[in-house]
């Protein structure tokens, strides 16, 4: 049995590279196929490349790059210079965002927030550019564009968090610093300054959602492997036609729990689970703050902060009890 | 709707773990086995005392209601019903709906010939539960380490615990589950993605198989997992998270006591840094 409990791939076949389904005659030429890698067959495909780069790919890997070492170039500037001290220091490094006399300005000496502008306008160029490339790739094989619209909902909450919420809050200040602990520090003083975060609906729907996601990618990434010996793993013909594999996979959510996805089906759940764990996620940051000053006592008047019994109560059963 | 069509040939006895045909029948979709019988068993007895303790809370407004565990005080010990003793049953109904529900899934799993993944998935996902609830609680000592059962009171947990380490984000097991918990959630929308877009392709095309799956990829990013990897990258992501959220919290407290923050210390303190 265990030979067919399908954790590691342990005989690997090799044939030829293939080059990739014909691209149409108006696309750039993909490069060719990069080779074979033993390690990454284990696990899964054992074949590296080929990749297509594109007008889109080079603009985009330039402006991410641009980005990268503004961010760098600023975090070494704030330890004079030292690359010990940048190593040591690098998760307390940051780029910060504006200070916040300046606003909404885009003109401010580059050392108060121009260069965190700098980094987050072509960072943000970047990854419009990586998601326009998603949709050029689909299109050009005859793909749905389903990754385009599943990457946008991540470029909102993004957007959300750096450019929407700080302009109707009116100033790049409000913004996350580019940074390990930094954005972390941000998180915790944004949780506390609006009265805790956990109190925000919104926000309870994301982690609700991310969490669900997670859950429905252990059941489904379970299932498909526990299906492996009946070739489950062989999504789209099983959605087109039924075997044994979906059949077994479907009746045991079934006997399980009195319900089942199919195999298209169950990747509509995973979509939209997905997607709205950033989409719930940036409604309940751009309600922080512009509607909303402090999600506790929000919580407090529509009556659903938990129910905990009066601090003064002495317990008479506790009396006995050893300290 | 109860039997699906090609759903009658699977429906055979056997496959049990114990008790041979005891209980080895179907209701409506549903198997029931004998571990639906004990998971039928632990779940209304542990859903019966939480109205009970509802009851005794003064509110059954679900988001309000809160079930907490003992008093500190009263250590590892039993405590009385309305004390906490309460949460102490309701905590073993849990685990024994849980245990039941983990064995009723290898049985179907033996039924249908399927490997063993769901029912060790599931067992993480019960093993960080026990983690918080027991083996940190008898690591400090005292039940009242638990987390209370109530929808906002759990949360106002997870707040104050995490404050009493002054800043939880910087727990390093928990920098590792968040990140996890990300790439899983961003791992399913790209797979999730794909497969739609493979069924689902522009209109008058015809539907796309794993060639178009690995062509796109590695057009895209240059690499392509394969159908078979994905679940596999995907089932390891999920099950890293739900690890790496036991580990991070149960090593705060048990094994380190102060600011979170004040943990990288160790990393500053390296000799070679003045060289």
């Amino acid at each position: 049995m265990a030979e067919y409990q399908y954790l590691f791939t342990r005989i690997q076949v090799r044939g030829p590279l293939y080059p990739g389904v014909p691209l149409p005659a108006e696309d750039e030429p993909r490069s060719k196929p990069f080779g074979f890698s033993h390690l990454a067959g284990k696990l899964g495909d054992a074949q590296i490349g080929p990749m297509y780069l594109g007008t889109y790919g080079v603009l985009s890997l330039m402006l991410g790059f641009i980005a990268f070492e503004i961010i760098g170039l600023n975090m070494l500037a704030s330890v004079n210079w030292n690359p010990v001290l940048f190593v040591r220091d690098l998760f307390w490094l940051s780029l910060d965002p504006p200070l916040p006399q300046h606003g909404l300005r885009l003109m401010m000496p580059m050392h108060e927030g121009g260069w965190w502008l700098l980094a987050g306008a072509c960072l943000t160029a970047s990854l419009l550019l990586w998601c326009a490339r998603t949709y050029a790739r689909a299109k050009s094989l005859g793909l749905g564009t389903h990754t385009t619209w599943a990457f946008m909902g991540a470029i909102w909450l993004f957007l959300v968090l750096g450019f929407i919420r700080p302009i109707m809050m009116g100033s790049w200040s409000e913004a996350v610093p580019f940074g390990i602990f930094s954005h972390l520090d941000w998180t915790a003083a944004f949780s506390i300054r609006y009265g805790n975060l956990f109190y925000n609906p919104f926000h309870a729907l994301s982690i609700v959602f991310l969490y669900g996601s997670v859950l429905i990618f252990a059941m489904h990434g379970a299932t498909i492997l526990a299906v492996g010996r009946f070739g489950g793993e062989r999504e789209v013909e099983h959605t087109i036609d039924r075997g044994t594999a979906a059949e077994r996979a479907g009746l045991f959510w079934r006997w399980t729990m009195g319900f089942n996805a199919t195999y298209e089906s169950i990747h509509r759940w995973a979509w939209w689970f997905a997607i709205l764990t950033p989409v719930t996620g940036g409604i309940g940051i751009l309600l922080t703050g512009t509607l909303v000053d402090n999600w506790y006592l929000w919580a407090m008047d529509r009556g659903f902060v938990a129910s905990y019994p009066p601090y003064d109560t002495v317990n008479p059963y506790l009396q006995g009890a050893p300290r | 709707m109860a039997v699906l069509s090609f759903e009658k040939k699977y429906r055979v006895r056997g496959g049990t773990l114990v008790g041979g045909d005891l209980f080895d029948f179907w209701v409506g979709p549903f198997y029931v086995g004998l571990f639906g019988v004990t998971t039928i068993f632990f779940s209304l007895l542990g859903t019966a005392l939480i109205l009970v303790a509802a009851a005794g809370g003064g509110t059954f407004n679900p988001w309000r209601i809160n079930i907490a565990p003992p008093d500190i005080a009263y250590g590892l010990r039993l405590a009385p019903m309305a004390l906490g003793g309460y949460w102490q049953v309701i905590t073993i109904c849990a685990l024994g709906a849980f245990g039941s529900w983990a064995l009723r899934q290898a049985e179907i799993a033996r039924k249908l010939g399927m490997g063993m993944h769901i029912p060790v998935a599931y067992s993480v996902a019960v093993f960080a539960f026990f983690t918080l609830n027991v083996i940190r609680p008898v690591l400090m000592g005292a039940w009242g380490h638990g987390f209370p059962y109530g929808i906002f009171s759990h949360l106002d947990w997870v707040s104050n615990v995490g404050y009493q380490y002054l800043h939880f984000h910087y727990n390093p097991a928990h920098m590792i589950a968040v990140t996890l918990f990300f790439t899983t959630t961003f791992a399913l929308s790209l797979h999730a993605s794909l497969v739609l877009a493979a069924i689902n392709p522009a209109k008058g095309e015809a539907v796309k198989g794993a060639e178009h799956e690995n062509s796109f990829y590695r057009d895209f990013i240059g690499y392509s997992i394969g159908t078979l990897g994905i679940h596999r990258l995907g089932l390891f992501l999920a099950l890293s998270a739900g690890i790496w959220s036991a580990i991070c919290i149960v090593i705060s407290g048990p094994f380190w006591t102060r600011g979170w923050p004040e943990w990288w210390g160790w990393w500053l303190k390296l000799p070679f840094w003045s060289i």
